[in-house]
């Protein structure tokens, strides 16, 4: 049964890229169990603006778990404590009375700061940028029936198109690999028939400009998967390995 | 002007409503219904590529309609400038659509048809949409699905590899092709990647992180906008031959709402305070499966997919008392027997059952818990139960077609709906009113155009479940990249604009004018606490069941809400630099004005139809009661000045095709 806890929040506060931040920590009376995280920083922020203080910036819009906004590193987990979910979705049943809640934004060189708890993943937006995508117009295609493609193909390329970009899976990751997030994306095009005929210039380009924007290297420790809040699998970082080097030995 | 000696007219700050239809010319093309956009396209100026470089075409807004359209002009060869509010467009909030989207394919042999979903559609829509905009629609619904596997859109399929479909509110026929219970998310995706390819072929500039906070008039043309930088705080302008609108729908106005957080009325509020007519604000969907409010500090509200209803049943119990022990916990939904459950919608409505249109269900759900018999602690739910469906089909298939809204619901609620019923209630979900367009999705401010939920012209008073992915990818692939051509085909003389005149000057200074205002209140209460009060105005007063008092009521505590918010907000930071509050005081300020036209606007329309519903007017049997004979018509509202009440102009929906019923989902 939810309850009501009073809690400590220490929270990074940082004004802006270049300076330095440091952790500010705040308390919290009768918060309901049933609120969820986002809920509770809003309540923080009222409280910081009737104090007259600057309330905390942090990311989030759809607060259902899909548009993948929200981000935060809640007591050394990404989207916090909580299995599956993101931080829009953790809910304070998790927390007990008395506790007291680190919370900081994705730290990685890929992601950097721009106040507080806010990130910049616009590294997201040019890695697909870069091919993440079927070259096609709008108009002049094909029916779509025409081609069928067998139903084990389309549900595992829906299961890797359920990547949200939330960068999780970078913030977690020791060597701030971008590996998952691009192998999701390489994955789903080459599982289905209307990605296949750019999938080596795609899987060659994604990589290159995921280097390029100062993303770390896959060791295979596996903390993304484990932390990715839509539970994709590194079985497709197997797959972009295997795209990339065919591409490759074909050069 | 012949002024309307009427209801709205007794109210101080009256309205005024005239019958000028020379203002609203809908450039519906002539000829037989199946032919008009096969005639107009044939007819229709186009721009060769080599002028269409020379063209800049605004577009604010990255979700479905926004980013489809900006990818389609920028592959023609137009030079687009998007837009877009979050940090990236893949975060636009058509993402969390979830159950699908309508397509006339007829792939599953059940009956369907171009017509039969324009059909459909219009009396869903409560026969108070356009018959060519509507027939339009269902006429390029088949290429949107084509469009969208060509661009790796994984959608559900069948064993044999060929394309899956569900069922949806309002229809007969399986006709909703879906990915799993995200279907917006792979549609937007789609759209996203070609906007990325755009975007990589330099045919179009991305802003993210930009609000746009005003439109730039030129010689009465749309000829640019202001747009806030959201991380610096700074105004900057922006220049082009065109602007288009595709900014969503405005339910945040009620505060709680099924909404994004950022998702707001403005740009298209600007649009109207600079001349556009806002044409049926009234009509908001309200929708039936949202999990319910559960307290104060509630920050918005969570869809449960109306595809949840093609195997869930709904029901409250049959005896008052079992929804009173329930509420007081000494009950469990699953205690009940089965012959003391109403299963209400089955019972009103035999032919449609469950899958009754998405107002009809919510009308439903508040008459029952009106009456008593609402479930939950606050007695504002009612059951969507899965039983009969894990034992007919198996707790596996339930899982593979619903799991992820189950574990959604389970992570928010800590309840498992795979052992007791999910708990829901109708919110608001979207907006059928918004910006007035022409045929060719133009406002009337020459230059202007409005795309997906921010226009207004499609679903009439009520829109179909998957009916919403449909507009916004139709508009934005199929039907705005021919229409604006009509518009810039004589634009091509026409030179890039500087953005140092004194248009843009005028307009960057008023708005920043209006953000050091609201600094400079300093005032008590946060931006989020007058929201939540204009929340409460609307949803009791101009929600679910308005009536004429309710709603004098409502306009009266508006204006007292408005003014208490321009006296006593209180905004922390500085104007010119990253300040979410300012953010959110600035739509505010917009939510506060919309409502009031809202409220105007459900006042005028003396009648029920659709998600509209005025409590004067319903059948014996509590249905809606239109008034085809004097509110057949859409209400377009045009801006007066600061304070003034606003006019209204009628454009006449005369249906020259089909016969107008009373809705029936009964038999």
């Amino acid at each position: 049964m939810d309850k009501n806890i009073n809690i400590k929040v220490r929270v990074w506060r940082q004004k802006g890229p270049k300076v330095k931040g440091n952790f500010e920590t705040y308390e919290l009376k009768d918060i309901s169990q049933g609120s969820s995280f986002l809920e509770m920083m809003d309540i923080l922020n009222e409280q910081l603006i009737n104090e007259g203080k600057d309330p905390v910036v942090f990311d989030h819009d759809c607060r259902e778990g899909i548009c993948g906004m929200c981000s935060l590193y809640i007591n050394g987990f990404p989207h916090g404590p909580d299995e599956d979910v993101t931080t829009c979705q953790l809910h304070m049943r998790k927390f007990n009375d008395g506790d007291t809640i680190t919370v900081e934004p994705w730290r990685s060189a890929g992601f950097p700061i721009i106040r507080d708890l806010m990130v910049d993943r616009t590294a997201f937006d040019k890695i697909i940028q870069a091919g993440g995508y079927v070259s096609v117009n709008t108009g002049g295609v094909p029916d779509g029936n025409a081609i069928p493609i067998p139903k084990y193909a389309a549900d595992e390329a829906m299961d890797a198109a359920a990547c949200i970009g939330c960068g999780a899976c970078v913030a977690t990751c020791k060597n701030g690999s971008a590996m998952l997030f691009v192998s999701a994306k390489v994955s789903q095009l080459a599982l289905l028939p209307q990605g296949k005929a750019e999938r080596a210039k795609r899987a060659k380009a994604m990589v290159a400009k995921m280097d390029e924007l100062g993303f770390g290297n896959c060791t295979n420790t596996g903390a993304c998967e484990q932390e990715c809040p839509k539970n994709i699998s590194i079985s497709h970082i197997a797959r972009l390995n295997r795209e990339f080097l065919k591409a490759k030995f074909k050069d | 002007m012949i002024n309307k000696e009427d209801e709205t007219a007794k109210v101080e700050n009256k309205t005024t409503v005239t019958d000028n239809k020379i203002k609203l010319d809908s450039k519906i093309p002539k000829g037989p219904l199946a032919e008009k956009w096969s005639s107009y396209k044939a007819h229709q100026k186009l721009v060769n590529p080599a002028n269409k470089r020379r063209l800049d075409i605004i577009v604010v807004g990255t979700g479905l309609a926004g980013a489809s359209a900006a990818a389609s002009l920028g592959e023609l060869g137009f030079n687009v400038l998007n837009f877009c509010i979050q940090d990236s467009p893949r975060r636009a909030h058509s993402i969390a659509a979830q159950g699908g989207i309508n397509a006339a394919k007829n792939y599953q042999n059940d009956g369907d048809s171009v017509y039969r979903l324009f059909y459909d559609t219009i009396k869903g829509g409560d026969y108070r949409a356009r018959e060519a905009n509507v027939y339009r629609l269902a006429e390029v619904s088949n290429n949107i699905i084509d469009q969208c596997v060509a661009q790796g859109v994984p959608f559900a399929r069948e064993y044999g590899g060929l394309l899956d479909n569900r069922s949806f509110g309002g229809a007969q026929v399986s006709r909703t092709f879906y990915a799993r219970g995200q279907t917006g998310q792979q549609l937007l995706l789609g759209a996203y990647s070609a906007l990325s390819r755009a975007i990589n072929k330099k045919q179009v500039k991305l802003y993210t992180r930009y609000e746009m906070v005003d439109l730039v008039i030129i010689d009465g043309r749309a000829r640019g906008i202001i747009a806030r930088n959201l991380v610096t705080g700074k105004l900057e302008r922006f220049a082009a031959h065109a602007v288009v609108i595709a900014s969503g729908g405005y339910g945040n106005t009620f505060f709680l709402s099924t909404n994004a957080m950022t998702s707001n009325g403005s740009a298209a509020w600007q649009c109207y305070k600079k001349g556009a007519y806002f044409a049926n604000p009234c009509m908001a969907q309200i929708h039936p499966t949202c999990i319910p409010v559960h307290g104060e500090f509630q920050s918005k509200l969570t869809l449960m997919s109306e595809s949840l209803r093609n195997d869930g049943r709904i029901w409250v119990p049959k005896k008052i008392e079992d929804a009173r022990a329930i509420r007081e916990g000494k009950l469990r939904p699953t205690e009940i027997k089965e012959e003391d459950r109403d299963y209400y919608l089955e019972r009103r409505y035999p032919a449609f059952g469950n899958l009754v249109p998405r107002d009809v269900a919510s009308r439903a759900a508040k008459e029952r818990c009106d009456a008593g018999y609402g479930v939950g602690t606050t007695g504002l739910a009612v059951y969507l139960d899965f039983a009969d469906a894990i034992k007919r089909l198996g707790k596996d298939v339930v899982e593979a077609r619903y799991g992820n809204l189950f574990q959604m619901y389970e992570k928010i609620v800590d309840d498992n709906p795979y052992e007791t019923p999910m708990m829901i209630y109708p919110a608001i979900h979207y907006t059928m009113g918004g910006i007035w367009v022409d045929y060719e999705l133009m406002t009337s401010i020459p230059g202007l155009f409005a795309i997906g939920e921010a226009n207004f012209s499609d679903h009439g008073a009520n829109r179909l479940g998957a009916s919403a992915l449909m507009q916004g990818l139709a508009d934005g692939y199929f039907v705005l990249p021919y229409t604006i051509q009509s518009y810039l085909a004589d634009q091509i003389t026409v030179p890039r604009f500087s953005t140092d005149s004194p248009e843009f000057a005028k307009a960057e200074k008023d708005i920043d004018a209006r953000m050091e205002r609201l600094m400079n209140i300093k005032g008590k209460h946060s931006v989020d606490h007058f929201h939540k009060k204009l929340g409460h105005i609307m949803w009791d007063l101009v929600g679910m069941g308005r009536e004429a008092e309710g709603l004098k009521k409502a306009i009266e505590e508006l204006k007292v809400l408005k003014k208490e918010f321009w006296a006593n907000v209180r905004i922390p930071g500085e104007k010119s630099s990253l300040n979410v509050e300012l953010d959110k005081a600035l739509r505010l300020a917009d939510f506060i004005e919309i409502g009031e036209l809202m409220a105007h606007d459900a006042l005028d329309r003396e009648e029920s139809c659709g998600g509209h519903f005025r409590l004067e007017h319903q059948t014996e049997e509590g249905e809606a009661l239109r008034h085809d004979d004097k509110f057949s018509y859409v209400s377009c509202w045009e801006y007066q000045g600061e304070d003034k009440a606003p006019v209204m102009y009628k454009e006449p929906l005369d249906y020259e095709f089909i016969v107008r019923q009373q809705r029936n989902y009964k038999s």
